[in-house]
């Protein structure tokens, strides 16, 4: 059995979060408590010691020092704008938190587009352009099959059409490819879950009990 | 004529000649790489060799980088550790190296050289005329949007059971719960949530029902609390918003989890919406939901979670479906034209994909011409 102090809490705050799947109970609530309040201090510190001293501090202190003022405004104007998200706490000035709120939107939205084109759509594409087709080879067959998936998974996903007739027939084979890739995720990501949960027993049992060699 | 030419070029294009180290400006790029390359060494000891950088005429030289065998005799700086930036003038040397890490000849030490960005990246070309096509039909749905020409939606199954959703919270007095998923505003799902956060927000309202809303990003909580506030106000009932619906947990993903938990077994939502980005803990979310009797709709675009949200939900909008719900919920004009856009597109792909199959079948038969698999792999390369 562990002498370790820390691996007692560890092994205490495990029961205590399993205990939830007996029913909800005055130890989970404790345990939950205490891991959104750490996780949230530790949030704090992180952004504190990673973003806002070397991204803002810092080099907003070197500026001044260096009288670099390009320097100190490239970094004061977008530190400027963030700090409007406090204007959230001042309810006649919080219209003025909606700035970096735009921003940040316009910002992410336009850069996901070239991205989103290069990985979703290109490789997807040219992966499913049947390249060949030899009858008795049985892979000509799965990239005729990946095609006809692709094709009517898509047609799936027309929303200005109405699904009926031959567009109706073709997203229903699609849904059917749809849910057989679920049902292969499914095993593939519950197996990945066991694994965690195997994890956590070989802690309980080996780390804190030392029943496990 | 010919050789005197060649040989312009190349003292042309070789921008820093030096000792046998030749330094070269990769195109299309912003500037943050250059191409070092040299003759090879003779020495018959040598294993590789080390490249040197000094970024200054009065500094010394630096280790950069080394190279594992005396044929190769290509490098490539790029390496963030010692950031390249457009207009710094930089010397390359380099030394052949022993096995047992003796340094043996200087093949050479370059000039300076300082790095360009390029304007236009080229390789991208295929990308800008994809995103010029999208914009291109987005643009001209709107316009035929906004003169008035109805624009269809066909009917999602999972949204269709919102209203009903929404009123059996209002008849069992119990509040609708809503997690805009565990992602930030980057995030593709979570502007989708949030699209559809108001309309649902606006029918709580209407119906004189509570909403919660809990969020594990700043960022998102910021936004999504305008939103829903938003939303009272349109319903004409801006008293009622409580700032406490809305309200931001934990960052840390199982912290998330272990609160929300709490909250369903607690407050017993009569209806949990999930729509956003999941991870691992769409299953926990779902599974806990399901075990106080909620109605539950899920819907992400993470395609590993949707397996889960379909076992455990009542309704699950899959994929592409949760971009749609928000044009389908507010059957706002421009919304409708966005996605009648997006189906346009998807029509070209399926397109592009039965045609070019079928023609690199028949090249196979009756061709038989590598050109049009090259021009495919041209079109679609990606750098």
């Amino acid at each position: 059995m562990s002498t370790s102090i820390w691996v007692w809490i560890a092994a205490f705050l495990t029961l205590t979060i399993y205990s939830f799947l007996y029913k909800d109970n005055p130890l989970y609530r404790f345990a939950e408590h205490v891991f959104v309040g750490a996780s949230v201090g530790w949030s704090i510190a992180i952004v504190w010691h990673m973003t806002a001293i070397p991204y803002i501090a810092m080099p907003l202190r070197d500026a001044f020092i260096q009288s670099n003022w390009p320097g100190f405004i490239y970094v004061a104007i977008p530190t400027l704008l963030g700090s409007l998200y406090f204007f959230r706490f001042f309810p006649k000035q919080s219209w003025l938190a909606r700035w970096p709120i735009a921003l940040m939107m316009g910002y992410f939205n336009g850069i996901s587009i070239s991205p989103s084109i290069e990985t979703n759509i290109f490789p997807q594409v040219q992966g499913t352009i049947l390249t060949g087709f030899n009858p008795t080879s049985l892979n000509s067959w799965w990239a005729l099959l990946l095609l006809v998936g692709v094709v009517s998974t898509l047609f799936y996903f027309f929303f200005s059409l109405k699904h009926e007739g031959i567009v109706g027939k073709t997203s229903r084979l699609g849904i059917w490819f749809v849910m057989i890739a679920f049902g292969a995720s499914f095993g593939y990501t519950i197996m990945a879950r066991v694994s965690l949960l195997i994890g956590r027993i070989q802690f309980l049992l080996h780390d804190w009990l030392g029943i496990l060699r | 004529m010919k050789t005197i030419l060649g040989a312009f070029i190349l003292v042309v294009s070789f921008s820093a000649i030096n000792g046998g180290v030749f330094v070269e400006d990769l195109p299309n790029d912003d500037g943050s790489a250059l191409l070092v390359f040299w003759n090879p060494t003779d020495n018959p000891e040598a294993v590789g060799y080390l490249v040197y950088r000094k970024d200054s005429p009065g500094e010394g030289f630096y280790f950069l980088g080394r190279l594992s065998s005396p044929a190769e005799t290509v490098f490539v700086d790029c390496d963030p550790r010692y950031p390249l930036e457009a207009g710094m003038n930089v010397s390359y040397k380099i030394v052949a190296v022993s096995q047992q890490e003796t340094e043996l000849d200087v093949i050479g030490e370059s000039d300076f050289f300082s790095s360009s960005a390029s304007i236009f990246n080229k390789t991208k070309v295929n990308t800008f005329l994809a995103a010029a096509l999208a914009f291109i039909l987005i643009v001209y749905f709107i316009n035929s949007a906004k003169k008035g020409k109805l624009l269809f939606i066909r009917k999602i199954a999972g949204l269709d059971a919102l209203d009903e959703a929404v009123g059996r919270a209002t008849e069992m007095g119990r509040p609708v719960l809503y997690v805009p998923g565990l992602s930030t505003m980057d995030d593709i799902a979570t502007v989708a949530s949030i699209n559809i956060l108001g309309p649902v927000s606006k029918k709580v309202a209407e119906y004189e029902s509570t909403i919660i809303v809990p969020s594990a990003d700043p960022i998102v909580y910021t936004v999504t609390s305008e939103v829903v506030k938003e939303s009272y106000l349109e319903a004409g009932r801006p008293d009622a918003f409580n700032s406490d619906q809305v309200f931001f947990i934990s960052e840390h993903q199982f912290a998330f989890v272990a609160a929300v938990n709490g909250i369903m077994l607690r407050e017993k939502p009569a209806t949990n919406l999930f729509l956003g980005m999941f991870w691992a803990e769409s299953l926990l979310l779902a599974e806990t939901g399901n075990s106080t009797g909620a109605i539950q709709i899920a819907g992400t675009d993470a395609v590993t979670q949707l397996p889960f949200f379909i076992t455990s939900c009542d309704y699950t909008l899959i994929g592409e479906e949760l971009y749609a719900a928000s044009a389908y919920l507010s059957k706002d004009p421009v919304l409708c034209a966005t996605i009648k856009a997006q189906d346009i597109e998807k029509g070209l792909i399926i397109v592009l994909l039965v045609a070019l199959s079928a023609l690199s079948v028949l090249n196979l038969f009756v061709f038989k011409s590598d050109v049009i698999w090259r021009l495919i792999s041209a079109f679609f390369r990606v750098e």
